[in-house]
């Protein structure tokens, strides 16, 4: 599975591990999260996101 | 007005905020300063600047030193206008300038001034040379904007850490060993509850890139210079992001009639005869930021507040608002509070604690005035919470 960078604060999502205080439950893709999902560390959108490469 | 010489070539320039009381929020009861720092070498740089309105300090201590027009670099560790503040003055003066800045650092200063200002833009290892001195970048995204970053300069082993290690404080004093250290040590630790202390994440990356590089002074943006005490404060820092707690409850309340003080009495007592500091913050005399302080190496958060009109007291819902942006990460909650007939500021505060992420313990409620039989039933009920630890 694919890891996503917030590009505002660098933070990274990964999938194996979600965000469990958020609701996302580890093993949950990147594309599967809600929209309303905010990035935990600074609180921009999915659209923020870009895959890490 | 004079700068203050830091290290040969290298001098203090900032502007001291005497005034300030209110930094969003934040009490800043003995005021602040905006560090700005002045390099002198074949490339004359600045390294921040200060707040709108406090330009002329800055560009008078310069003056003290050098024309202004002659800056080469302007370095932006930081977007927010306390430190950005200057740059209009300092580019219309400097025609030829540079802004040295991170990518966010770009865009941010851009959407703030949209002027077309030179900019470069570097990155984590990237390196500068002025002359004989040189000037390397480690970016800090969320130490606390997504804009900061960290200047570090080799060859004096100084590093700029901009908000990192700040402390508002409004001195003539400049460095460390020159000021009192636990009033010092006291507003360091105020500044990372009420700046920092959101972002832990961001604080470890950065505290692991600065453990990478050899420091002897660290220049903050705000207040005083370490040089005595920087393995004290870099350790201070690494105590905080790890969240270790102190045997410590802080109260926090505020009370109509005295029947939610009269709980938070009870309650203050039952933690001290279970071997717990547990200071006592009533919200009509104490600041929310002055609390944070003391909630950073807390285990217990106990917030109380009397039903009124449905809801709880706008002063607790102002803290609980605070306190669930600022975040603490780790802490153990008690709501508590009287009523007279519909008893809502229970569930109110418990879903305050629910969205913060605390771990709720109990929570105690009494019908208008709390007699003695009550308040020994409340007693009852921690004690026995406390024992099954």
């Amino acid at each position: 599975m694919k890891k996503y960078v917030c590009t505002v604060c660098a933070y990274v999502y990964d999938p194996e591990k979600g965000d469990p205080d958020n609701e996302i439950a580890p093993g949950s893709k990147f594309e599967d999260i809600p929209d309303d999902w905010v990035c935990p560390e600074c609180g921009v959108g999915k659209e923020e996101f870009e895959l890490e490469g | 007005m004079k700068a203050k010489k830091i290290k040969e070539n290298i001098y203090w320039v900032g502007a001291i905020d005497w005034s300030v009381r209110n930094f969003h929020g934040y009490l800043t009861q003995r005021g602040t300063t905006y560090n700005a720092y002045l390099i002198i070498d074949e490339k004359i740089t600045l390294i921040d600047t200060v707040k709108p309105g406090m330009e002329d300090e800055m560009l008078a201590r310069i003056s003290d030193i050098i024309d202004p027009s002659k800056i080469d670099y302007v370095v932006s560790n930081h977007v927010e206008m306390d430190h950005s503040g200057g740059l209009p003055k300092i580019m219309e003066l400097a025609k030829s300038a540079t802004i040295i800045t991170c990518p966010n650092g770009d865009k941010g200063l851009k959407k703030h001034y949209k002027q077309d200002w030179n900019f470069k833009i570097v990155s984590t290892g990237d390196k500068i040379n002025l002359g004989k001195l040189s000037l390397q970048f480690v970016l800090t995204p969320m130490v606390h904007w997504p804009d900061n970053m960290f200047t570090y300069m080799p060859e004096e082993k100084l590093l700029f850490s901009n908000d990192g290690f700040g402390q508002h404080l409004a001195t003539t004093e400049r460095f460390d060993d020159e000021y009192s250290e636990d009033i010092l040590m006291l507003e360091a630790k105020k500044y990372y509850a009420n700046i920092v202390l959101p972002y832990p994440n961001s604080v470890k990356k950065a505290l692991g890139q600065a453990g990478n590089l050899d420091i002897e002074i660290i220049a903050p943006s705000h207040g005083i210079i370490w040089r005595k005490n920087v393995a004290k404060i870099v350790g201070e820092y690494h105590k905080w992001v790890s969240n270790k707690e102190e045997k410590k409850a802080i109260i926090v309340y505020d009370t109509m009639w005295k029947s939610t003080e009269k709980i938070a009495h009870t309650i203050q007592s039952v933690f001290e005869d279970n071997g717990y500091n547990a200071p006592l913050f009533n919200l009509q005399f104490n600041h929310m930021s002055d609390i944070m302080t003391e909630v950073l190496t807390a285990e217990y958060v106990c917030v109380g507040s009397p039903t009124l009109n449905k809801n709880i007291m706008p002063s607790v819902a102002g803290f609980l608002t605070y306190f669930q942006g600022l975040s603490p990460k780790g802490k153990k909650a008690i709501a508590f509070g009287s009523y007279g007939w519909g008893d809502q500021s229970i569930p109110k505060i418990t879903e305050f604690f629910k969205n913060s992420g605390l771990e709720i313990i109990d929570s105690y409620k009494v019908n208008y005035i709390p007699d003695n039989d009550a308040l020994n039933e409340i007693s009852v009920k921690l004690n026995a919470k406390l024992m099954q630890k």
